[in-house]
């Protein structure tokens, strides 16, 4: 059942947040109260060797599947799979051996790295915890290659830095090397260039190239700035309201992108060039929150070619397009049941 | 032409005091904005655009000052006014809107009775009631509903935040806007949008828009005019197309190709070379000469103006446009 060339693997996975409620208002309902909906029956691979976009705004639930990836939370239901074994059942121990196989790039750089260590003790800590037959001088070489792999060149002059000393790039080339070091398969890198300035984002995600040939990585690069997936992705997700509207290869995605959220968050994207003019209308008003999501297709109320008595009552699930096995759409108009009521296949 | 220009800062210098020195955030710059275009102000983190934005509204804190330079708008000197006059101008006459709305909101108020305060504030003898019925009209404008404008600002989305934040400029009549990143903390969907309701009030109330950004393809979808700064100075300026599609500063050339293009297949992003100076001991010279790849030694020993390259209406400073002995060319082998 497996695929074993799937390095992680999502079956059905679902992580509702509770909303905590006022006192009073606890005692009165009782049972159930109400969740935020983050990750809503989510299923997906990631192959060895491969980098899976994941894209979709604020509150989409990008970050939450990066965090279930790596067990920072548990799901609600469902299975996440790392290398073919079910990440919930294992003890600390087994737990702890498998992260030093995993790690994380977020965002802001400063906020990971401890303002009193230095960068150099900060690359060498993870070191210290998984693997502790390294002597202190073969850690410090192994530092240094570290250094070296990231362009922190050179390595010596760099140890003994603070973190403060030392741009936001290169503060973000120190995470880097710090997940490095234990010779992870996988790094769940979350919006690691956001923060950067644009000739800085060009050099991080030449670096990121550069890292996964080199260490043989497998990435999940989630983003809500869809024109840096086109450097790294071999794959795509795009997420909304805690569902993936469309997964497909890269290059399918972008060119035929066939969700019609897909469509509109594609043509929303800034483009530097003057002569540029969106090709779709944009979508009316703004996400609705996740605590009680619209019924039916979450994108319904919003979406141009949504058909009533189907898309607000039944939710759509992920089918090929066409006979694409690598390219999914959960749209009752595209890959549905209701093929027939899409209005563009009626003017064709 | 004079009567074409809404602002016009003149030899602006704004510094920073630290412990070990001025930083000179803007150096010696003069620009003109045009009355009714939206001119985009692009570069990036720590080049000095946001002091400027904050300087042409006299509202640079300690420890920055405005050094020296004149703040022309409307035909006053807004340097020469009293700090009560320029209160007057603040939100009046020049409305600002920042990145983060609500800390420019107050989370007890109701969006009505920001509204109806930023009116009666400027003008006194306006009625509550009046007041209140000229907000309804601005919101409208903004395409949000009139029955939320007795909500707080918690309960609106980031996007609607922003709006209300135009929506404080228009209810009094403002003629410039500053906007500082305004679209930074917003989604793409809902940017695309709030650009989309820039350009409609734009040609509805004849604004003037100052739109300062790092986003480089933010600017190529609204601005009509682009300047390029640099380590506190100017180093481009033109219509957005001659710009984007015949930039002439290496700087701007290294900066416009470093953004990815999603609608270009395999584009090869421009890797610049080492970092923005620290502005405490600038480089001699070309500030940008020791990350150029024309560098030549005129440029490390002098400064270029901004000079004319496509006729008077696109500007760079560098070397390469003059006629001076010894300048940089184009032909790197």
């Amino acid at each position: 059942m497996t695929d074993q060339d799937a390095l992680v693997r999502f079956d059905n996975v679902e992580k509702f947040f509770p909303v905590p409620k006022g006192f009073i208002a606890g005692l009165r309902s009782r049972g159930d109260g109400e969740a935020v909906r983050a990750v809503d029956d989510v299923s997906f691979e990631i192959k060895r060797g491969e980098v899976l976009g994941l894209a979709g705004e604020s509150g989409s639930g990008k970050s939450t599947v990066g965090r279930l990836a790596l067990r920072l939370l548990d799901p609600t239901a469902g299975t996440v799979y790392f290398d073919g074994v079910d990440l919930a059942i294992l003890k600390s121990e087994e737990m702890r051996k498998t992260r030093s196989r995993m790690q994380v790039v977020f965002q802001d750089p400063l906020a990971s790295l401890n303002p009193r260590m230095t960068i150099g003790q900060a690359v060498a800590h993870p070191a210290q915890i998984h693997m502790p037959e390294l002597s202190t001088k073969q850690r410090r070489e192994e530092v240094y290659e570290m250094f070296s792999a990231v362009g922190l060149d050179p390595p010596a002059y760099y140890y003994d830095k603070y973190p403060h000393q030392i741009s936001g790039g290169q503060r973000q080339r120190v995470v880097m090397a710090r997940g490095l070091i234990t010779r992870p398969d996988l790094i769940v890198a979350d919006e690691p260039i956001a923060m950067a300035d644009v000739s800085v984002q060009a050099l991080l995600l030449d670096l990121m190239m550069k890292l996964k040939d080199e260490f043989n990585l497998t990435y999940l690069f989630i983003t809500h700035d869809l024109a840096t997936t086109k450097y790294l992705c071999d794959r795509i997700a795009i997420m909304y309201l805690g569902k993936i509207v469309e997964i497909g290869t890269l290059r399918e995605v972008f060119t035929n992108p066939e969700h019609p959220y897909t469509k509109a968050l594609l043509s929303a994207v800034p483009v530097p060039d003057p002569r540029h003019r969106r090709t779709e209308p944009l979508p009316q008003g703004e996400i609705p929150n996740p605590i009680n999501p619209p019924p039916g297709c979450h994108f319904h109320p919003r979406c141009a070619i949504a058909a009533k008595g189907i898309c607000d009552v039944d939710v759509p699930k992920l089918l090929p397009w066409r006979d694409e096995e690598d390219h999914l759409i959960s749209c009752h108009l595209r890959t549905g049941a209701h093929q027939d009521l899409d209005p563009e296949r009626q003017n064709t | 032409m004079t009567d074409d220009i809404i602002y016009s800062i003149r030899d602006l210098d704004v510094e920073y005091d630290t412990r070990v020195g001025g930083v000179r955030a803007v150096d010696n710059l003069t620009l003109d904005i045009r009355k009714g275009e939206i001119l985009g102000l692009v570069g990036e983190s720590g080049c000095g655009k946001s002091t400027l934005g904050k300087a042409m509204m006299r509202t640079i804190s300690t420890p920055g000052h405005i050094i020296g330079g004149e703040l022309w708008f409307e035909g006053t000197d807004l340097m020469t006014l009293s700090e009560k006059q320029m209160s007057d101008v603040r939100g009046d006459k020049i409305g600002m809107v920042f990145q983060d709305p609500m800390t420019s909101l107050n989370p007890l108020m109701k969006i009505s009775d920001h509204l109806t305060e930023a009116i009666r504030t400027h003008y006194p003898e306006v009625s509550e009631q009046a007041a209140r019925e000229r907000a309804i009209e601005v919101v409208k404008e903004l395409g949000i509903r009139p029955e939320r404008i007795d909500d707080y600002p918690h309960q609106f989305s980031g996007g609607m935040r922003q709006r209300i934040m135009i929506a404080l400029v228009l209810a009094l009549n403002g003629s410039l806007i500053i906007a500082d990143e305004p679209t930074t903390a917003l989604d793409v969907i809902v940017e695309a949008q709030f650009l989309d309701t820039l350009r409609d009030l734009r040609e509805e109330f004849e604004l003037t828009i100052l739109l300062i950004t790092h986003n480089i393809g933010v600017v190529a979808e609204l601005a009509d005019r682009v300047a390029v700064m640099y380590a506190g100075k100017i180093v481009e300026i033109a219509d957005v197309d001659p710009l984007f599609l015949d930039t002439k500063h290496p700087y701007s050339r290294g900066l416009l190709s470093s953004v990815p293009n999603i609608d270009v297949d395999n584009q090869e992003l421009y890797k610049m070379e080492g970092a923005p100076p620290n502005l405490i001991a600038p480089p001699a010279g070309c500030r940008f000469h020791p990350r150029c790849p024309y560098a030549v030694e005129l440029c490390a020993n002098e400064e270029p103006d901004l000079l004319a390259t496509n006729g008077i209406e696109q500007q760079a400073s560098c070397w390469i446009y003059s006629d001076r002995e010894g300048r940089p060319t184009e032909d790197v082998s």
